[in-house]
Order: C-alpha cells, then structure tokens, then sequence
C-alpha cells in the first residue's frame, strides 16, 4: 500500500464547506508544524517503509478478508465478506493510526504522547505503541467509559499509561477529547496529541484517514483476488469515522455503494442516540465544522450508545462531505438491533465482534436478504468483542429481566 | 445558516479584502466603537486598564446586570460576557464550572443579548461577548452580527475561531462595527502574529501562557519577551489574559501591556457567594477595586 495523494481537503483541511481548524490560536502553530512533518514523511520512502514493517509484524496484516458462509446462508442474500479487523494486534483497526501516528510524533522528536478514548481501543492502541516506541503517555477517558470498559482501562495500565479519569460533561468520549484538547493547549510543545478517530482539527482527518486505507487497499485487492470483481456495497460502523472511512477510501471512484452505520442507540425518535449524520444539524466541535448533534441554542447535546465507541456527538468531517455529496449512505441501528447482530455474527461464524463492529452487522443483516445471490457484500469487523462481554451480559440480564430473549437465533 | 465555505483561495482574497476595510475605518480614532474610545482615553491618562470576565447567566442573568455595574463602579474599564457553551475546550475547571451552572440555569445567546440590551439603558462600559464559536453559527452568523450589535455588543472574542476561520464572522461583524478580537499565544509563530496585529480590531487579546483559563501564581516565564514580540507587530492595544488573579500579578503584567483581564479569580467569588447577592457584590467590588488599584500604581 501506499500513502495515497488525494485532492481532499485543501491546505487548511477543508472538504467541501466541511473541516478546518477551529482551535485556540495556541494551537494552530502545533497544527502547522504536524501538518509540515507529515507532508515531508508522506515524501520520505522510509517512513512508508517503516510504517508498512509494523504494520505486517507488528500488527499482523494482512487482514483476512473472510467469506462468511454460514452467515450469508442464514441471510439468504448476497455473498457477505468481512473484513478482519478484530484479528489485528490489540483488536482493532485502531492500531493502524496509531501505529503510523506514533512514527511521526518519533520523527517530530516528541516522548509524550496523549490520547483521548471512548471504547479504549484506541486508549488501548495507543498505550501498546507507547509502550513499543518507549514514549510517555496519558489516555483520557470519561468516568462513565472507565465503567463500562473496564477491561481496557485494567489493559492500558498494564502497558504502563496513566489512564486519566474525566468527570466533566456527560464523562464520555466528547468530555475525554475536550480534557485532551486542554492538555495539550498546556503542553504543546513537548507532547505529541495522538488523536483516535478522523475527527478534530487539520490535519488529522487526513492523516488518520491515510492510515486508515490500508483496510481499503486491502480489501480492495483481497475482493479481486477471491471474487475476480468488486463488491456491490461495504458496509461499516461510524463513531468518529475511522474504519468506515478507512475502507470506503480506495472504493471512492469505484460503483460501489458505501453504507456507514450510525448508532441510534434507544431510537432516533427517543432522542437517545448518536446518530450524527442521520439526525444532525452542521456545527463546530473539537476543531472541525462537520454534522453534529445539537440543541436549539449550539449546545452540544449528549449522545447515547450501548457502544462506548460510537457514543459522541460529532463525526469526521469527510463523512459530512460523503454525505452531502451523495456518494455514501447513512444509516442508524439501534442498541437492540445491534446486540441482535452480535448473537448473530458469534452464532453463525463463531466471531465475536465489537459492539461497534456489530452495528454494521445489524444493518447488513437487513439490507443483504434484499440483494440478489450474486452480489458482493463487505462488511468491516472493525473489532473484537472481548471488550464488551460485560455490558452484554449486563443487557442480557435487563433484557431477560423484561422477559425477553436474547437467544432467538 | 452557515457561510459556504470558498475554495482557499477565495477565502484568502475576502480576509485581504475585510483586512483593508477595517483598516482604514480604525486608523483614526472616533470610530465609534466604545473599545477604542476607553483605550484613547486610558493612553491620554497613561494608565493601563482592566478588562474583568464574568460568566453570563452565573448564577442568572440579574446577577449578572448587576455584577456588570458593580464592576464597572469599582473600576473595570472594559468587560467580558463569557457565553457559555456545553463544550469549552479553552476553559479550566472554574469557568467550565460557572458555564454548566448557567447553562442549567437556561442562559441562552439569545437570553444575553437581551442582558446587554437592558445594561445599555445603564451603562456605557465596553461590552464585549466572550463566546466558542458553535453558539454563534448556530444563531446565525448574519443575525448575530445585527442582534448584538443592536444590543450594544463592542466586540466578540472567540477563543476556537483563528484567522484562517475568521473570515466569514468578521464580514458580517465588520458590517455593524462590531470589533472581532483576534488572539496571540506564546507558541505564535512571527508570521502569525504579523498577521494578527495587521488584522487586530480593538485590542489583541495576548494569552500569557500556553494553557486553558484558570488563577496561576507568579508570573509565566518568558512572558516578557513574548509581549515584545507581539509589540512590535502591532500599534493596537495589548491585553493580557489567563492565568493572572491577584492584585501583585496584575499589577506585573499591566507593565508589560496596555490593559489586564481577569477572569477565573472573580468567577470563583461568584461561584462562592452565588446565594448572598449582596456579599458576593462585595467581594468582587473588593476584588476589582484591588487590581485597578494595583495597576494604576505602576510608576
Ligand atoms: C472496534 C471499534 N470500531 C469502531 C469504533 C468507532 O470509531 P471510528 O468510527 O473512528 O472507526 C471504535 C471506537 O472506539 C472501535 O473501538
């Protein structure tokens, strides 16, 4: 693979009327020098080089792209792939970014790294390769995510980072990212901000992306190779926008219709969800103009998901563009639906997917029984869901309590 | 609602086209806006000034006209209206505090406009908005500009909105001479703060060190220089912020600029003396009158 040019965004990262930079003037020197040192590694061959080392021994790619029989079976539809993301080291397609991020904070010179996470995956991607490069690193994370992820937080303190509990806002991934934000305004300049998602100021809807595509190049060859054509549609999970954007990339000028899958949590209609794009209205948060949940006065509004990856008001300025351009789709499943979906993927193929990953799921499981046998179908497993074994037995036990059944696939 | 963004280029042209306009209006004196008529008056006097922040709607909007006057009696020559905003990533934790409680309370942009409608019927002390930019978009851009300007708003200072985003606000405000407060931070390269001090409208609002708002002790190092820096990009006022709560540091830093703003040390007497409105006029009088004392000290 190969870091690829494309003409999006322009020089201060705008796609379209979307991105930008929208943060205080101290930071727009640190933005400068990131957007510098990246435009001069994406010319350097070694850095690709590097980049591609860790990437297949470090991380283990490729990963596979799986032909679920059994699933597209029971669906009785089009031909479903999945694309193996949860296979990757530390169960994500997190690493990917981090991986490429933490190389340049090393050619920039920088030993303290901070992160902001929801799930921890990326808290957990980002640790491991602090860890690898030997460098400093503080992963902020809402209170009420330290509760629901209690697994990675145990994780990222075992890799020897300083888990920092956020007790301001709704104590989720948006007040994580906000504490962030306020750390590195304070100590801009030995610290390396390794943001998780392709949200935030420019560059780093870019660069996070570019780091992201290898799913898509991937894919694309792996499609080619096992199919001898393109798929029909690829479907993925949004939060922030990484994997989804990340294998939707290298299809962008191909027929292929590109489905990312918001969480609608209790119900678009409920209010309770994180369906940005879906339900949205345009605005600035965390450095970028993009889609964003609001209320009638600007105030950002709280999202809900089951999923601690998903639950956060705002998305990758580059998903508004697809958006508004028409060339992807989105669409909202909720946690019910996507709790079904994990029974599903764990029931048929003995693969348990993150609770994010699974909202993919739940909506390829929708749209594949409506396609015809010959069509191609692929969705990103952006994660394992080793991760969420306690929330769902939570919400299996809330669920049994209210007298219905998990169980009924 | 929102100003579609041009490609770059366009965007550059229309700061070059907005830069030349404003400066010119502002190059003499008597352009109307209270700002540069407090600041002339400060340089005749040789005095420094005060510019002391409150969170409006903290803890509602009465409390809030009346601290205003209180303020400008003991002695503020200008004042910041914080409107609060859900997500105040600039913010330490005692003005991210008073933006929650007014945002309960149901402080809205709307709402404190309203506030400075009715404190112009009072006063004439510069009022200037301190407000994150998604409040402002959301509202409007356009509808903004002419509401606050109607309400008697001098200037808006906008801690997530840079020069490069600037563009489409400053066009709206330029039109009701509304002044748009550009920022210089430490980390600030020389070309930026070029290009802030040629843009600056009113003041440049010079931020002492690199970090959120919030009461410091001492003085941040290298503050000194980095005013010099920003001097000598600019005939424009300086006014330096974050970080600064006694009277002994105001009085310190107001030597190295033409004005000192205050914020988080009077917020937390707010916060303090929320449920006694005479007591907590009191002591933020008291906290006030110190600090312009201290700064008009300064030999
Ligand atoms: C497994 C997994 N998938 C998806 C996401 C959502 O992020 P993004 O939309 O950036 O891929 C996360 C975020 O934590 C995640 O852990």
């Amino acid at each position: 693979m190969s870091l690829t040019r494309v003409d999006m965004p322009d020089a201060h990262g705008h796609f379209g009327r979307f991105g930008g930079q929208f943060v205080p003037e101290t930071l727009m020197p640190a933005l400068e020098e990131l957007a510098a040192a990246y435009e001069q590694a994406r010319q350097d061959p070694s850095f690709d080089e590097e980049f591609r080392y860790y990437l297949k021994q470090y991380v283990g790619r490729p990963s596979p792209l799986y032909f679920a029989e059994r699933l597209t079976r029971q669906l009785g539809g089009a031909r479903i792939y999945l694309k193996r993301e949860d296979l990757n080291h530390t169960g994500a397609h997190k690493i990917n970014n981090t991986i490429g991020q933490a190389l340049l904070a090393k050619r920039m010179g920088k030993r303290r790294v901070i992160a902001e996470t929801g799930a921890g995956q990326h808290g957990v991607a980002t640790a491991t390769v602090a860890a690898m490069f030997n460098m400093q690193c503080v992963v902020y994370m809402g209170e009420e995510d330290i509760r629901r992820q209690e697994l990675n937080v145990f994780r990222m303190r075992l890799l020897g980072a300083d888990v920092a509990p956020v007790t301001s806002g709704s104590r989720t991934l948006k007040d994580a990212m906000n504490e962030a934000i306020r750390d590195w305004v304070t100590n801009v300049r030995t610290t390396y901000y390794l943001l998780g998602t392709v949200g935030g100021p420019h560059p780093y809807p870019m660069l996070v992306r570019d780091f992201q595509t290898v799913i898509g190049v991937e894919a694309r060859a792996q499609i080619l190779e096992q199919e001898g054509r393109l798929p029909d549609c690829i479907v993925a999970c949004v939060g922030g926008g990484s994997n989804s954007i990340g294998i939707f990339h290298p299809f962008l000028d191909d027929p292929v219709r590109l489905i990312g899958v918001e969480a609608a949590g209790h119900g678009i209609e409920t209010g309770k969800h994180a369906a940005t794009l879906s339900a949205g209205q345009v605005g600035v948060l965390h450095g970028a103009l993009s889609y964003l949940l609001q209320d009638e006065n600007g105030q950002v509004l709280e999202a809900h998901s089951i999923s601690a990856g998903l639950d956060y008001p705002g998305v990758g300025p580059e998903h508004s563009y697809l958006k508004d351009s028409g060339r992807a789709e989105y669409v909202a499943v909720t946690d019910d639906e996507a709790l079904e979906a994990f029974q599903l993927l764990t029931h048929t193929e003995g693969i348990l997917p993150a609770l994010e990953s699974a909202h993919a799921v739940a909506y390829a499981a929708k749209l594949a029984p409506t396609m015809d046998g010959d069509k191609i179908m692929i969705i990103n497993i952006s994660g394992r869901g080793d991760k969420d074994v306690p929330s769902i037995s939570e919400a299996r036990g809330k669920r049994s309590e209210a007298g219905e059944s998990l169980m009924k696939t | 609602m929102i100003e579609k963004q041009a490609s770059a280029g366009t965007r550059i042209d229309r700061e070059r086209v907005v830069d030349a306009g404003f400066r010119s209006e502002t190059a003499a004196t008597g352009s109307g806006n209270r700002i540069d008529a407090v600041f002339d008056r400060l340089r005749l006097k040789g005095r420094k000034g005060l510019i002391a922040y409150i969170t409006a709607g903290d803890p509602g909007y009465e409390a809030t006209a009346d601290l205003v006057l209180a303020m400008e009696r003991a002695g503020a020559d200008l004042i910041e209206l914080g409107v609060p905003f859900s997500d105040p990533m600039a913010d330490g934790p005692v003005i991210q505090q008073a933006s929650m409680r007014a945002l309960a309370g149901g402080t809205t942009p709307a709402g404190i406009l309203g506030l400075v409608r009715c404190l112009r019927r009072q006063t004439q002390v510069p009022l200037l908005l301190m407000t994150y930019y998604n409040p402002v978009l959301h509202y409007g851009l356009a509808a903004f500009a002419a509401d606050a300007a109607a309400a008697g708003v001098d200037g808006l200072i906008v801690p997530d909105l840079p020069v490069e985003e600037s563009g489409p606000l400053l066009t709206e405000l330029q039109q009701h001479r509304v002044y748009l407060i550009p920022f210089a931070a430490p980390t600030s390269t020389p070309e930026r703060l070029a290009r802030a001090g040629q843009l600056a409208q009113g003041f440049i609002y010079c931020v002492s060190l690199t970090g959120v708002t919030g009461a410091r002790e001492g003085l941040p190092p290298g503050i000194e220089e980095f005013m010099q820096r920003v001097r000598v990009c600019t005939d424009r006022p300086l006014a330096i912020g974050f970080g600064i709560a006694s009277p002994v540091q105001a009085a310190l830093m107001s030597k190295l600029g033409d004005a000192v703003i205050v914020g988080s040390a009077i917020v937390s007497l707010v916060e303090q003396y929320a449920a006694e409105r005479e007591m907590m006029l009191q002591q933020v009088s008291a906290l006030v009158g110190s600090l312009k004392q201290a700064i008009s000290q300064v030999d």
